[in-house]
């Protein structure tokens, strides 16, 4: 229940979005985790949007610098992190200005009024004071001098006027965690943790100003109406909140633990998949090496030697650092070694957007290779999700002798949601078998199959086995090179056909929604949230509309082209030029219709609601 | 799985694979296929615990033919393949067999990582000067004004010398060695693999059929003992047939000299192939034949250093001293949690 304060409105509401934006040097992204944080902590379910500039420290005050940060928070399940916001923090006026169209007509908007002096009107483009000539008025309007009122709660503190300044982003949170009814204790922990021991006077001026902003909500009386959103009824379970780059960090943790084998991640540091190596570099006592490679080539060779010794083996890049690691990827396939490769892809071509979030690079994976080059593409639909694709592409690997694909992007590594904590007992064992001594002086033959069309992983250091893999095509069952064309050719159909196998080997397609009707929204990837929620919406709106959420990209489930022909029409909404469509079509001979967006943005519910009404009888 | 108790007596046939080797009648890669076999059985070592890795050029097909495990790699990434390796088994030995232009032009920037991590990799570079799996375009260590079919009007670009480059990265073993001088040849092999680090060992190697008589100056029997320099270590840098020349320092430039005449082997630099100090090794390896120096053959260089190998695994048992060995359900229960029912 909410806490009232004597003199204020409590209205109880179903969901809100607030987003913090200021400076990239104004800790927004610090805001914003710990407000979602605690929402998660009185039981909402959540979903995050961090969107920053690829500039560490653009100049200050300048619209090409604004970093934001933005929640979504439920009393009701949610997938997105909301299409348009109740509330909007503004830093200064350049926050103000590119921000500002996502506010809702009647939102909250707390503004740093100190921010709005002429320089910095000025570095934005504004003629006049927005706070004073009226463009407002269709929003609730609070401008409040943070600045000052942040340097006077820490006036005895002992910090200079710059570190003082540094705190602001204190008295904001405090001022939202007021307005949505939220509780400062686990902000206030978390600074004891962070600075308490190490610099015990920025602690408690950070404390005293996430405080004294509270206060400031509870006092003033221009701020009436504080908001409260219930707890959600989430499956039972004990939940954390987690990031997408985390999930996946942890899942491969995980994957090697259920089969008890070294984690190798050779990496080289990219936006947005740094934080992979970051996070892994933590757990070195999970039996873990990290190596940061001198460059994205070496990293791919040095996961293919990994993988050549018998450890799990993983790199992690973002597109460009997947092209590097073209040539590398055929090595892996045609030495038929297993390991992970993961893009968190990011806009492209070239260096692109590197911040921001796309799904371009679909073709890439399937296709971007010298030669018939196959390999396994899985893709994660959500934070949490990583966590499960990253096991199964090592099961997947390790079944298969290949290279697993794995995709995700941007806006799911960097976001977070809340997610149910396993125990280990309800997750599954990936066996691995290494072939041991022969005896009686037989011969190792390396690329001898099994049913699944696997070869044998031996390992260096196994008495016997001796033999030598490479880049020049093998003699099958041998394993010696072989020139022979006849021999090429039912390589390259067998290391296909190896592949295609695995659709025996995972789940067939779900529909959520009836198995057939007017149009099926067919999504991979991030869009899943945005299309989850919107398909529910439209279905109880009463149209004829179905989702099919694709996790298996090559091979696909072997019922999916039975399931596309059982609707009208095939939506797929992708944060590309339509890379899926081209797919399907070329697979099934089936016309998609393409929704297609590359802002760097992830697709919001309405834009794919407003498709599918358009598509759909009503 | 059956355990050796004691290890088998391995002959250099028990390293040779089943497979034909193909380089052309005459290459200089035969011999040092040849000194590898011999080498190996010495170190006593398992045979299933040795690995080759290699990019591409004709160097590079080396481990088609060693009974070991072997990984033929791609263009340039043979030192990355085999920090991979090395960092999850650094149980085994591995060898990097790569050439002139897989080593030091495309794989040049892996060569470097990988020596200044001081990986406890035995890199062998075979150098002929010329591109030849590619049919005689130059590569980074043909001279200037070499013609070539990529060079019809000469080569302009100034050539990098392999050894220079690795104590460049303060490589903690380099040495260089001939094809022809199989004796000198085989010491170093065995020098290059007992050392722990990464050693580097530049061969000079003849290809007959693109570059032939490359490193005549240095193998011809008539100037050889002129043109080349036997390092010892602890000894004066004496040369020639008579062993009556020698290098003296002059200030920081070397100078050829002759013995007697009031000069004495006192007067010599002497080699410490130990001085952490690199200079005095990388001045040894500017010393070239066109500006009227013999070329040093033998260790240059051999000093101790922590290995990335063994650091980088030193870390897993720190943390796991510390830490305990990981538990992923205490993981994923730390910060901050909450329960619904």
């Amino acid at each position: 229940m909410a806490t009232s304060t004597p003199g204020k409105t409590v209205s109880n509401i179903a969901e809100a979005t607030v987003r913090f934006c200021g400076d990239s040097g104004d800790g927004m992204q610090l805001a914003g985790t710990q407000f979602t944080n605690t929402s998660a902590l009185v039981g909402n379910d959540v979903a995050t949007f961090p969107d920053f500039p690829a500039e560490i420290r653009a100049p200050r005050g300048t619209t090409a610098g604004v970093s934001g940060f933005q929640i979504h928070f439920s009393s009701t399940e949610i997938y997105t992190p909301g299409d348009t916001v109740d509330a909007l923090v503004a830093m200064n006026p350049a926050a103000l200005v590119t921000n500002l169209g996502d506010l809702r007509d009647g939102g909250v908007l707390l503004v740093n009024q100190d921010a709005f002096d002429k320089k910095g009107l000025a570095q934005a483009g504004y003629q006049t004071n927005p706070l004073e000539d009226g463009s407002l008025d269709r929003f609730k309007v609070h401008a409040v001098e943070m600045t000052k009122l942040t340097r006077l709660a820490v006036a005895d503190c002992g910090l200079s006027q710059k570190e003082a300044d540094r705190c602001r982003n204190f008295f904001a949170m405090g001022l939202v965690f007021w307005l949505y009814d939220r509780p400062l204790e686990p902000t206030l922990r978390f600074i004891e943790q962070k600075f308490g021991s190490k610099v015990p006077q920025v602690a408690r001026a950070n404390s005293l100003v996430l405080k004294k902003g509270f206060h400031y909500g509870e006092t003033v009386e221009a701020i009436n109406t504080q908001y409260h959103v219930e707890a959600a009824q989430l499956p039972a379970g004990t939940y954390r909140n987690i990031m997408g780059n985390t999930a996946l960090a942890w899942g491969l943790l995980t994957a090697a633990r259920m089969s008890e084998k070294r984690l190798f991640l050779g990496a080289y540091p990219i936006t947005p998949a740094s934080t992979i190596l970051e996070e892994l570099a933590k757990h070195k006592h999970f039996d873990v090496l990290t190596f940061q490679a001198e460059d994205e080539i070496a990293a791919m060779t040095a996961t293919i030697g990994a993988a050549f010794a018998g450890a799990m083996s993983i790199t992690a890049s973002s597109g460009p650092g997947i092209a590097l690691k073209g040539e590398g990827l055929g090595l892996a396939v045609i030495t038929e070694l297993p390991m992970i490769v993961i893009n968190v892809q990011r806009g492209g071509p070239s260096t692109g957007l590197p911040t921001k979030t796309e799904q371009s690079d679909l073709l890439q994976a399937l296709f971007g290779r010298n030669g018939e080059c196959p390999l396994p593409v899985l893709a994660a639909r959500s934070p949490g999700d990583c966590f499960d694709v990253a096991q199964e592409a090592w099961r997947i690997a390790v079944r298969y002798m290949t290279p697993v694909l794995l995709l995700t992007d941007g806006y799911i590594a960097n976001g977070s949601e809340p997610w149910r904590i396993p125990s280990l007992s309800e997750i599954p064992k990936i066996p691995v078998k290494h072939p041991t001594p022969l005896d009686n002086g037989e011969t190792f033959e390396p690329y001898q199959r099994n049913a699944r069309l696997s070869r044998p992983w031996a390992i260096p250091g196994t008495p016997t086995l001796e033999h030598r893999l490479g880049g020049l095509e093998k003699q099958n069952v041998s394993g010696n090179v072989s020139y022979d064309p006849s021999n090429h050719d039912h390589m390259c159909r067998l290391r296909a056909q190896k592949v295609a196998n695995i659709a025996d080997d995972i789940p067939l397609q779900a529909v959520q929604g009836p198995d057939s009707g007017d149009l099926l929204v067919l999504s991979w990837g991030g869009p899943y949230g945005s299309c989850a929620t919107a398909v529910h919406q439209a279905q109880a709106a009463g149209r004829k509309v179905s989702h099919c959420h694709l996790r298996y990209l090559n091979p696909f489930p072997k019922n999916l082209g039975e399931i596309l022909t059982r609707f009208d029409k095939v939506l797929i909404p992708e944060l590309n030029l339509g890379q899926l469509g081209l797919v399907i079509r070329s697979t099934f001979l089936l016309d998609t219709i393409g929704l297609n967006k590359i802002e760097g943005k992830p697709f919001s519910v309405a834009e794919i609601l407003a498709k599918i009404e358009a598509l759909t009888p009503a | 799985m059956s355990i050796n108790t004691t290890l088998p007596v391995l002959k250099p046939a028990d390293f040779a694979s089943d497979q034909d080797v193909r380089w052309c009648p005459g290459c200089g890669d035969y011999s040092i296929l040849a000194q590898m076999k011999k080498v190996l059985p010495t170190l006593g070592l398992p045979r299933e615990n040795i690995v080759f890795v290699s990019g591409i050029g004709c160097s590079s097909r080396f481990p088609y033919y060693m009974n070991t495990y072997g990984m033929h790699s791609i263009h340039g990434r043979a030192p990355a393949v085999a920090t991979g390796l090395k960092t999850c088994r650094p149980e085994l030995q591995v060898w990097v067999i790569t050439g002139d232009g897989d080593g030091l032009s495309i794989g040049g920037n892996h060569l470097m990582h990988a020596i200044r991590r001081n990986m406890d990799l035995n890199i062998v570079l075979f150098n002929n000067r010329i591109y030849g799996l590619t049919k005689g375009q130059y590569s980074p260590t043909s001279p200037l004004g070499k013609k070539t079919k990529s060079t019809p009007m000469g080569a302009i670009d100034n050539p990098l010398h392999p050894l220079s480059i690795a104590i460049g990265c303060e490589a903690t073993f380099v040495a260089r060695s001939i094809d022809t001088n199989i004796k000198h040849l085989s010491a170093m092999l065995q020098r290059a693999a007992n050392h722990q680090g990464t050693a580097f060992l530049e061969v000079y190697q003849n290809c007959n059929v693109f570059n032939d008589g490359a490193w005549e100056y240095a193998t011809n029997r008539e100037t050889k003992a002129e043109t080349t320099l036997q390092l010892e270590h602890g000894k004066p840098l004496i040369f020639g047939k008579n062993r009556d020349q020698g290098i003296r320092l002059n200030g920081l430039e070397p100078e050829v000299v002759e013995l007697g005449q009031g000069i004495t082997e006192d007067d010599l630099l002497f080699h410490d192939e130990r001085s952490p100090e690199p200079s005095l090794a990388y001045l040894l390896s500017r010393m070239r034949h066109e500006d009227g120096f013999p070329e040093p053959i033998g260790v240059f260089r051999s000093v101790d250093a922590p290995r990335y190998d063994v650091q980088i695994n030193q870390q897993v048992e720190e943390a796991t001293q510390a830490k305990g060995p990981g538990d992923l359900e205490a993981l994923f229960q730390s910060g901050e949690t909450w329960e619904v029912s």
